[in-house]
């Protein structure tokens, strides 16, 4: 198990080395005069030549990577060419509002997710399973930015409940100062008893929440719905039948634990998936997290901001693989 | 002729039931019809659409953003143009450039998992922890770091998701050609002396496509997604292209007042990924040996 584990942390490292010299190609090798974006349009040759030279460009390609990699180890994702400020600061900045939201949907899809593949399974091929499959594979085919428009349309234009974006309403951030804890507004908030402001930030994550957790919920369900199906035909079930066992009690005590570890991947891995989904959320929430800041250095081609939070993402990836496989190997069933 | 019919027989059998238990699966075979539909759409779109004009930059500033009507049953946007005209011919944008984006994937898929799963030894372990490192990107954002500084356009786009998305096909083909190399007929081309090369493209590949078409086949409905979410960031499609994501995005100035502009073109896109997904799901349970048992 041991043995496993680290052979699997040690497959990691090198997946991360290649993801590292993929970005490093893409950002080095594609873009076409990045000095000129660092100096400025108008800049004059001098001033270009000195932008190549702080930009380590004049440098051959194999002696650039080893530079990145150097830089990569002391979490040096490179400036942003537009703010001039490190990426990896900028990162660290707009983080929390994104992990905010993403570990709240996630929340959301567990809570709601779950019992539905539950509910689904036990009521196989009914009406109720029917439509939760229409549901689960109608929230995998919606696009998440227009879904984000939609419940704008909705919940903002037509009934005027929520806000339309943002994280706070600007009043709100007149009026007090932000409790800075964890850096999760609502948490801080909690911790502080400034329930005013929490209500407020509340408001504020409900449509961004729900728009994010449509696709988790509908896959969360879809993956406990056939794990939960493949482990009420295995023998055992059909012994604990014939032995009398009531039918809940096989459910929720023998089926449901052994299918929740394949579950629980899922849950992990689709995480990557929500990770992006946010990003186009947020620009659309103007919610002030690493999609809205992704979103603007796309439309600006900072692309040392690009390839940061490309890098972040896989890195978040590969450490949500890891531990899915890591409660796979937990999994007693699982010889290794 | 006789013997044609005999072995045809087997596989006429199989794909009749196939065909009766998606006909027993009425979501299914909606999702179908409406496919053959939305297919069939496409390709006569220059035909059918009541503007053709307003597929290019026609522009009629005097009816600009007019919400539906008669006339216009999806309203006009903000250049007059028929918002109606330019969704149906966005289906032909949008499944021409996924089709084209799923082709070019299979064609670097493909040849990598069969060479991956014939060779074996350091090959193949080259070959699988290149796809360990392109499939630990999440999806998009491969796609977007690579057009964002490739430069925006529809066929970037589609070059950008294509190389994020061949992995999954080199894993399946290589799968099947594992299985597939070990059998006698390959074992006799290699005792005849066939090359190397002649064996993975005449023999192996032909044997192992099927279930990377069906999977491709099913996969066309989340690359039209991301080429929308390509489009809508400003990475894909380009003015005037009516590429739904695209459409959405220029909505987005007038939402939520004109909210006809963005909202069409979402239920366009919602629509024909559904149908693909749904018919997808119904392609797997009729594969999966498990459900056809019963």
């Amino acid at each position: 198990m041991l043995k496993y584990i680290i052979k699997r942390i040690l497959s990691s490292i090198i997946v991360l080395l290649g993801v590292i010299t993929i970005t490093f190609f893409i950002a080095r090798v594609i873009p076409s005069n990045p000095e000129v974006k660092w100096a400025g349009q108008r800049a004059t040759q001098e001033q270009l030549e000195a932008a190549r030279i702080e930009l380590g460009l004049d440098k051959s390609l194999p002696e650039q990577y080893v530079i990145y990699l150097r830089d990569l180890l002391h979490g040096n994702l490179g400036m942003s060419l537009n703010t001039h400020q490190p990426v990896a600061t900028e990162l660290k900045r707009y983080m929390p509002a994104t992990l905010e939201l993403v570990l709240l949907a996630f929340l959301l899809a567990v809570l709601i997710g779950i019992p539905l593949g539950i509910y689904s399974a036990k009521k196989k091929d009914k009406m109720l399973d029917h439509v939760s499959r229409f549901f689960s594979i109608g929230a995998v085919s919606l696009p998440t930015f227009w879904v984000a428009l939609f419940l704008q349309l909705i919940f903002y234009k037509s009934l005027s409940l929520l806000p339309i974006g943002g994280r706070i309403s600007v009043e709100a951030t007149i009026f007090q100062s932000m409790p800075k804890i964890t850096g999760l507004l609502l948490l801080d908030c909690l911790l502080t008893g400034n329930f005013a402001l929490m209500g407020d930030a509340f408001r504020h994550i409900i449509l961004p929440c729900i728009t994010i957790s449509l696709y988790p919920i509908g896959l969360v369900a879809r993956m406990t719905r056939s794990a939960l199906l493949e482990i009420l035909g295995e023998d055992y079930i059909t012994a604990g039948h014939s032995y009398g066992l009531r039918d809940s009690k096989m459910l929720w005590k023998y089926a449901l634990k052994n299918s929740l570890g394949t579950t629980a991947t899922d849950v992990a891995l689709s995480m990557g998936y929500t990770l992006t989904d946010t990003f186009l959320v947020e620009a659309i929430f103007s919610w002030p997290g690493i999609g809205s800041y992704i979103a603007n250095a796309v439309t600006s081609l900072d692309y040392p901001a690009i390839i940061g939070v490309t890098l972040f993402g896989a890195c978040c990836y590969i450490i949500l693989n890891l531990l899915a496989d890591i409660i796979i190997a937990s999994d007693p069933r699982v010889r290794l | 002729m006789n013997n044609l019919i005999q072995t045809l027989k087997p596989r006429i059998e199989s794909f009749r039931e196939s065909m009766y238990l998606l006909a027993r699966n009425k979501l299914s075979l909606l999702a179908l019809i409406v496919l053959v539909l939305l297919v069939l759409s496409a390709i006569f779109a220059k035909v059918l659409i009541p503007y053709p004009q307003d597929i290019a930059d026609a522009s009629h500033i005097e009816i600009k953003l007019q919400p539906p009507s008669a006339e216009h049953w999806m309203g006009t946007d903000e250049l007059g143009r028929d918002i109606f005209s330019r969704v149906v011919y966005g289906a032909r944008v949008s499944l021409s450039s996924a089709l084209g984006a799923v082709g070019l994937s299979l064609l670097i898929g493909i040849p990598l998992g069969a060479i991956a799963g014939s060779f074996g030894g350091w090959v193949d372990n080259v070959i699988m922890r290149l796809t360990d490192i392109f499939l630990s990107f999440p999806p998009l954002l491969l796609a977007i770091a690579m057009v964002a500084i490739m430069g925006s356009g529809l066929n970037n786009a589609i070059l950008a998701i294509s190389l994020s998305w061949w992995p999954w096909y080199t894993r399946l083909l290589r799968g099947q050609a594992i299985s597939v190399k070990e059998r006698k007929f390959v074992q006799a081309a290699e005792t005849i002396g066939t090359s190397r090369l002649k064996i993975i493209f005449k023999h192996i590949i032909p044997n192992c496509i099927s279930p990377v078409i069906v999977q491709a086949s099913m996969d066309i409905g989340g690359v039209i997604l991301t080429l929308a979410s390509l489009s809508f960031l400003g990475l894909g499609a380009q003015l005037p292209t009516p590429e739904w994501g695209l459409m959405i995005s220029m909505g987005r100035t007038y939402f939520p007042d004109k909210w006809w502009y963005c909202i069409f073109p979402g239920v366009a896109i919602f629509i024909t990924v559904l149908c693909f997904n749904l018919l997808g799901d119904a392609i797997r349970e009729i594969l999966d040996p498990k459900t056809r048992k019963k």
